[in-house]
């Protein structure tokens, strides 16, 4: 718990002025508050007696200025604090984004979306809870306790006493209905997964049970897991009922013995009737706290617990990041000649790549192909360090890529994946991605890379042309012209090394040929990468590398490898047939 | 208008109270006592003081701290009570909510699921349901227990002094005005901080998963100022709302405390010119404190209505999806015999009918959406006991011939007979009882490996053993600790995909149908169970009317007739030899995968 709070005090102490200017409002309205029933005491006490109706006027007088004053520094407290906690929330939030941008693509594949999103939301906020809410009732409830207790001392000492009585009797009930609670708690969250699970299957496997007509079997299984749910929230139910009268049932015992008592002292002229009446109200007032006790320490505990969750992002380094200054090299001109030396590389123990060698000139054109799982994507992946390749295996202009700084390696890398990641932006910001989004500046740039990548025809059908919102309320794209947005994307970034991991998949043979035939007035002056499955996409490359379980099994030009009359071979002996099946 | 779909929407959320009447009833009578206890502790005090302290009478002072004894006990007792049965109501509530919405999803149209991920109905039977808890539980009930405490401690001061009770309600018309400007902005606030959460949620989820797109472009930079401009107005917008609570308490007390010193103002001269006594004087002013606390507990509750609100709009609009695949009598496709999970089961009877499984496509046209026909004017015929391959390059429209015969859609134009009768004409449950589907990726549940085989159907061990050994998934049974009781983890991750395969076949064949359905159920297999799968596949299409979509053509090879399908239209029908005779499509397709399957096994002698 010590150093959980250590890490956090650094945002605490960013604000730390506001923090003291907010507790000291704490203290003024806390203090303001207990002034009230003193001037009760005094104007009841007077009553008794015989008294003016110009000093009543003068209390009446006294018990609003108290209103206000207590009010502002409440008020004070209110914006001061939990704005705070709002600003701290803000800072921690930035920061686990920021965190988030420097993982590296395996670190995003090993969890889950929605449970990093829970963690920048539903556990941000009970840790700001913690650090606002709880803060500012805990000061308020132990300067009120302390505060309302000398002043209960100071009108009877031996009344305080009898009004504390009951006080450890809250706190054991406190302790033992929080442990419980929580236990029952957490059961019930054990409950809801089940629910949860039970649902997401036959949600999930919705064919299956329509089709073995196992609706109501269904039905039933859900009933049982939602009884189940049902009866701990009732087991819950019957115990937190019970909690908030107890509590009242023990105050209440303290108020009856003050009554009891009190009355009596005031019969025996011990006490004043005012400093009764005073008295009274302070126990009221002491209620609060009492119930605020128990409020915080939950605030507190789910905060902490939620706090350690951040941490583990918050804290957790990334593996793949620039390299130290003394490794550090700077190219300063990027041409764009690829090595892979001797390049061994797995994913735990499964071996992806198996001692892969390949020299590729500046400019040039090379292609792989291979069946699926045999190593082609993951190995264009390690060139941008998408993951880490190991050192002295990657190389671009004659460096290894890992002393590349990663704005210079990535900034001469186009990558265009078979997955076309698209955000939901206008079609002409995702273009634009490298430069921040569609300005007029731009605009003849994104014109351009649109029609290398074929995508004008598609564009001018939609309805604002470049500035269609992609996705959810903006126009639907297909598969291919997903493709070819991600492909304009990257040629818009006028890249020394373009990188095409099975990026036409989805596009017709038709299509992709104009494409082709327009990329190769780009690509003269780059060096490419092309993995594809299609012999159509890469006949023409310089050299053609077929992999196969990690190794390069046949190398060569599309005529060598034909007359080799292997893999490659095949492969493209089998398009024919494909080709002319697609015609009929 | 917003505020009268609130209105409506609210109706119907009491409607769900109307089976729980008793209970709330009695919620609200022990709510009612509570409150009326409550407000006898400030008349005590007055009494107290008045009475005895006053006359200096100590042996009624005992009397009076028994009936405050009393008095603890009755509000212990009723506020019990009261907690306990409107939290229970509100759980059973969420109970009856969750059975109805999984229910109409069990009924909704197998489209329904195409548009909705399945995440997003999670999120309606769990969390939106919650939510309306709390309305339930804290909410609708206990605004009537603050409305009577209220209006009881009015009545009170009314009784003890008119004109003194007139002065503290002089304060009233202030108290609505801060309640009612409170509550516009709030909900305005309200509404602005969920947008703004909304928008932290899609960038986050946007950004993690294009996280790999942003480093490659460099785009770190310009995505952490995005965001931080969302942040940022998420901030404002909630220190805005801060604001108005900041503004909201200390005005009630303010307000509180005006009234207390009018209250101690005249009421105090009152008690000089002894029309008043000095109790009931601090009676009134401590009725006078307690008369905000619900004032400010009812505009608290407004928010959370706020909230249920939303909630309640996205239950209720699917709970109004309407169920467009019906059995033609208008009943909802259901297994016959609703609860009972025995339902639809009946093997022995099944068997004793006359051979069934006569299906006729008669120009038959689908689309999923608009004019896409994916389906074009097919027209085909199986004639009971026929053993019927369907192939095609993907995206030929295969599998939606079976979606259609299964009914998960209805066509778009003709129609498809079974056994003579338009299936649209048939029970539902009577039409899938006909058929085993067995489908490419194989949906175990968590539970047992018999409990996968006979789903919730009453099928004795005894031929759940005899289905599994059937299709040679014995073996491997037998191998796991528990044979038939082994549990099978989510998603069935302990299993391979063979194994997982041979239990889907297990299944079918428990649930002896007359037509057996297979979707591709063979193309993901490792060489060394295929042979195993082949010799299964024999056991379950033995005497039996199949269709078997196929990618790969050698299990079909032997089909009695082999189906062709090529963009959405039937092209080629016949017997393996007679379709390779005709040198068309199936021709290419079978040159294309033999040599495929000759190089794959090259490879493997390698």
């Amino acid at each position: 718990m010590g150093s959980a709070l250590r890490r956090l005090l650094p945002y605490l102490l960013r604000y730390r002025r506001q923090f003291v200017i907010g507790l000291a409002c704490v203290a003024v309205t806390t203090g303001v508050s207990l002034l009230a029933p003193w001037v009760l005491k005094h104007a009841v006490d007077d009553l008794y007696a015989g008294v003016t109706r110009r000093k009543l006027l003068v209390y009446s007088g006294a018990l609003l200025v108290i209103a206000v004053i207590g009010a502002t520094f409440r008020f004070l407290m209110r914006r001061i604090i939990i704005g705070v906690s709002r600003e701290i929330e803000y800072d921690l939030r930035n920061d686990f984004f920021a965190r988030l941008q420097l993982f590296p693509l395996s670190y995003f594949q090993s969890r889950r979306t929605g449970d990093l999103m829970s963690r920048a939301t539903n556990d941000l906020n009970a840790v700001r809870m913690t650090v606002g809410p709880a803060i500012m009732y805990s000061a308020n409830t132990i300067i009120l306790f302390f505060a309302a207790i000398a002043l209960m001392i100071s009108i009877d000492l031996r009344l305080t006493l009898v009004a504390l009585i009951p006080l450890p009797f809250v706190s054991v009930a406190v302790r033992y209905f929080g442990a419980a609670i929580h236990r029952r708690f957490e059961r019930i969250q054990a409950q809801l997964s089940d629910l949860s699970a039970v649902t997401q299957e036959a949600l999930s496997g919705v064919r299956v049970v329509r089709a073995y007509r196992q609706e109501a079997a269904e039905m039933e299984r859900f009933g049982r897991a939602n009884r189940d749910y049902l009866e701990g929230n009732r087991r819950l139910v019957r115990l937190q009922g019970l909690f908030f009268p107890t509590m009242s049932l023990f105050l209440g015992l303290g108020a009856l013995l003050v009554l009891w008592l009190g009355s009596r002292d005031v019969i025996r002229g011990r006490l004043t009737l005012g400093g009764f009446v005073a008295f009274n109200a302070y126990l009221m007032m002491l209620s609060w706290p009492m119930i605020a006790f128990g409020w915080v320490t939950n605030m507190v505990q789910r905060g902490l617990a939620s706090w350690g969750r951040m941490r583990e992002v918050l804290d957790a380094e990334s593996t793949i990041a620039d390299p130290p200054p003394d490794r550090l090299a700077v190219l300063p001109e990027v041409r764009g000649a690829i090595e892979f030396r001797d390049l061994t590389f797995a994913y735990g123990d499964r071996v992806v790549l198996d001692h892969v060698s390949v020299r590729i000139e500046a400019g040039r054109t090379v292609a792989l192909v291979g069946p699926t799982g045999s190593g082609k994507s993951t190995l264009v992946s390690l060139l941008p360090r998408l993951f880490d390749p190991p050192p002295g295996t990657v190389f671009i202009d004659g460096l290894d890529v890992r002393n590349l700084s990663l704005a210079q390696l990535r900034g001469a890398i186009g990558f265009v994946p078979q997955e076309a990641f698209l955000f939901s932006e206008s079609v002409g910001d995702n273009i634009a991605f490298a430069q921040g989004g569609a300005n007029a500046a731009n605009r003849a740039r994104i014109e351009w890379a649109a029609g290398v990548a074929r995508l004008d025809k598609d564009v001018a059908a939609f309805p604002n042309g470049f500035d269609t919102m992609v996705g959810e309320r903006g126009i639907t794209l297909s598969g291919g012209q997903k493709q070819r947005a991600a492909m304009a994307r990257a040629l818009f970034a006028d890249p020394r090394i373009l990188v095409l991991d099975d990026a036409l998949s989805a596009v017709d043979t038709y299509t992709e040929e104009e494409i082709l035939a327009r990329l190769k007035g780009v690509m003269r002056q780059r060096t490419s990468i092309i993995v594809s499955h299609r012999v159509s996409t890469v006949r023409d490359a310089d050299l053609i590398l077929v992999l196969e379980r990690g190794r390069i099994i046949e190398r060569g030009t599309h005529d060598e490898l034909v007359d080799l009359g292997g893999f490659y071979a095949e492969l493209y002996r089998k398009q024919l047939l494909e080709e002319e099946l697609a015609a009929s | 208008m917003v505020v009268r779909s609130d209105r409506r929407l609210m109706r119907r959320l009491l409607t769900y109270l109307r089976p729980y009447r008793r209970e709330v009833a009695g919620a609200l009578g022990a709510l009612i006592g509570g409150s009326a206890l409550q407000l006898a502790q400030p008349y005590l005090m007055k009494v107290t003081i008045d009475r005895y302290i006053a006359q200096h009478d100590l042996s009624g002072l005992n009397l009076i701290a028994l009936g405050f004894l009393a008095i603890l006990i009755g509000a212990f007792v009723f506020e019990y009570l009261q907690t306990y049965i409107l939290q229970y109501v509100g759980q059973r509530i969420m109970f009856d909510m969750r059975m109805q919405i999984y229910g109409h999803l069990q009924r909704v149209d197998v489209q329904y699921y195409d548009r909705n991920p399945v995440g997003r109905l999670m999120t309606r039977v769990t969390t939106d349901v919650d939510v309306l808890n709390d309305l339930f539980a804290a909410g609708v009930v206990s605004v009537f227990g603050d409305v009577f405490t209220l209006v009881g401690i009015m009545l009170v001061l009314l009784s003890m002094n008119w004109r003194l009770a007139l002065v503290a309600f002089s304060v009233l018309p202030l108290i609505v005005l801060i309640t009612q400007w409170f509550r516009r902005h709030v909900r305005e606030s309200y509404r602005t901080v969920r947008l703004w959460i909304a928008k932290i949620n899609a960038f986050l989820q946007e950004n993690v998963s294009g996280m790999a797109t942003v480093q490659l472009f460099g785009r770190e930079a310009e995505n952490f100022a995005r965001f931080d401009a969302i942040d940022r107005g998420h901030r404002d917008a909630n220190i805005q709302s801060i604001f108005y609570y900041a503004v909201f308490y200390p005005a009630v007390e303010v307000t509180s405390a005006l009234a207390t010193a009018l209250i101690l103002w005249y009421g105090g001269g009152e008690v000089l010119v002894s029309v008043l006594t000095l109790g009931s004087l601090v009676a009134f002013i401590q009725y006078s404190q307690r008369f905000f606390r619900p004032i400010s507990d009812i505009s608290e509750k407004f928010n959370l209505l706020q909230s249920a609100m939303a909630s309640s709009e996205r239950i209720f609009r699917l709970l109004d999806t309407p169920v467009t695949i019906t059995s033609a009598d208008g009943r909802r496709p259901k297994a016959e015999g609703g609860f009972r999970p025995a339902a639809g089961h009946q093997p022995s009877a099944v068997s004793r009918q006359p051979p069934a499984g006569h299906i006729v496509f008669d120009h038959v046209w689908f689309a999923y959406t608009g004019e896409d026909y994916v389906l074009k004017d097919v027209s085909f015929e199986v004639t009971p006991g026929q053993r019927v391959g369907v192939v095609g390059a993907t995206g030929a429209g295969k599998s939606t011939i079976i979606n259609l015969l299964m009914r998960f859609y209805d066509v778009s134009r003709g129609r498809i007979l079974v056994d003579g009768v338009d299936i649209r004409e048939m029970d539902l449950g009577r039409l899938r009882a006909l058929f085993s589907l067995v489908l490419q990726d194989v949906q175990l549940f968590s539970g047992t490996i018999a409990s996968n085989i006979r789903l919730g159907a009453a099928i004795p061990d005894a031929e759940v053993r005899l289905a599994a050994d059937a299709v040679h998934a014995g073996a491997f049974i037998d191998q796991l600790p528990q044979g038939l009781a082994s549990p099978v983890g989510e998603r069935g991750a302990s299993l391979s995909v063979g194994q997982k395969q041979l239990l889907s076949f297990a299944r079918a064949l428990a649930f002896d149908p007359q037509v057996l359905i297979l979707d591709e159920a063979t193309s993901s297999i490792d060489t060394d169970t295929e042979l195993l799968i082949r010799d299964a596949l024999k056991v379950l299409m033995a005497r039996r009317t199949t269709i078997a979509v196929a990618h790969r053509l050698s299990t079909i090879q032997d089909m009695d007739r082999i189906l062709v399908f090529h963009k959405g239209e039937l092209r080629e029908s016949g017997a393996h030899q007679e379709l390779l005779g005709r040198r068309g499509i199936y021709y290419r397709l079978y040159q294309l995968q033999y040599k495929e399957q000759e190089s794959a096994e090259a490879v493997g002698e390698r």
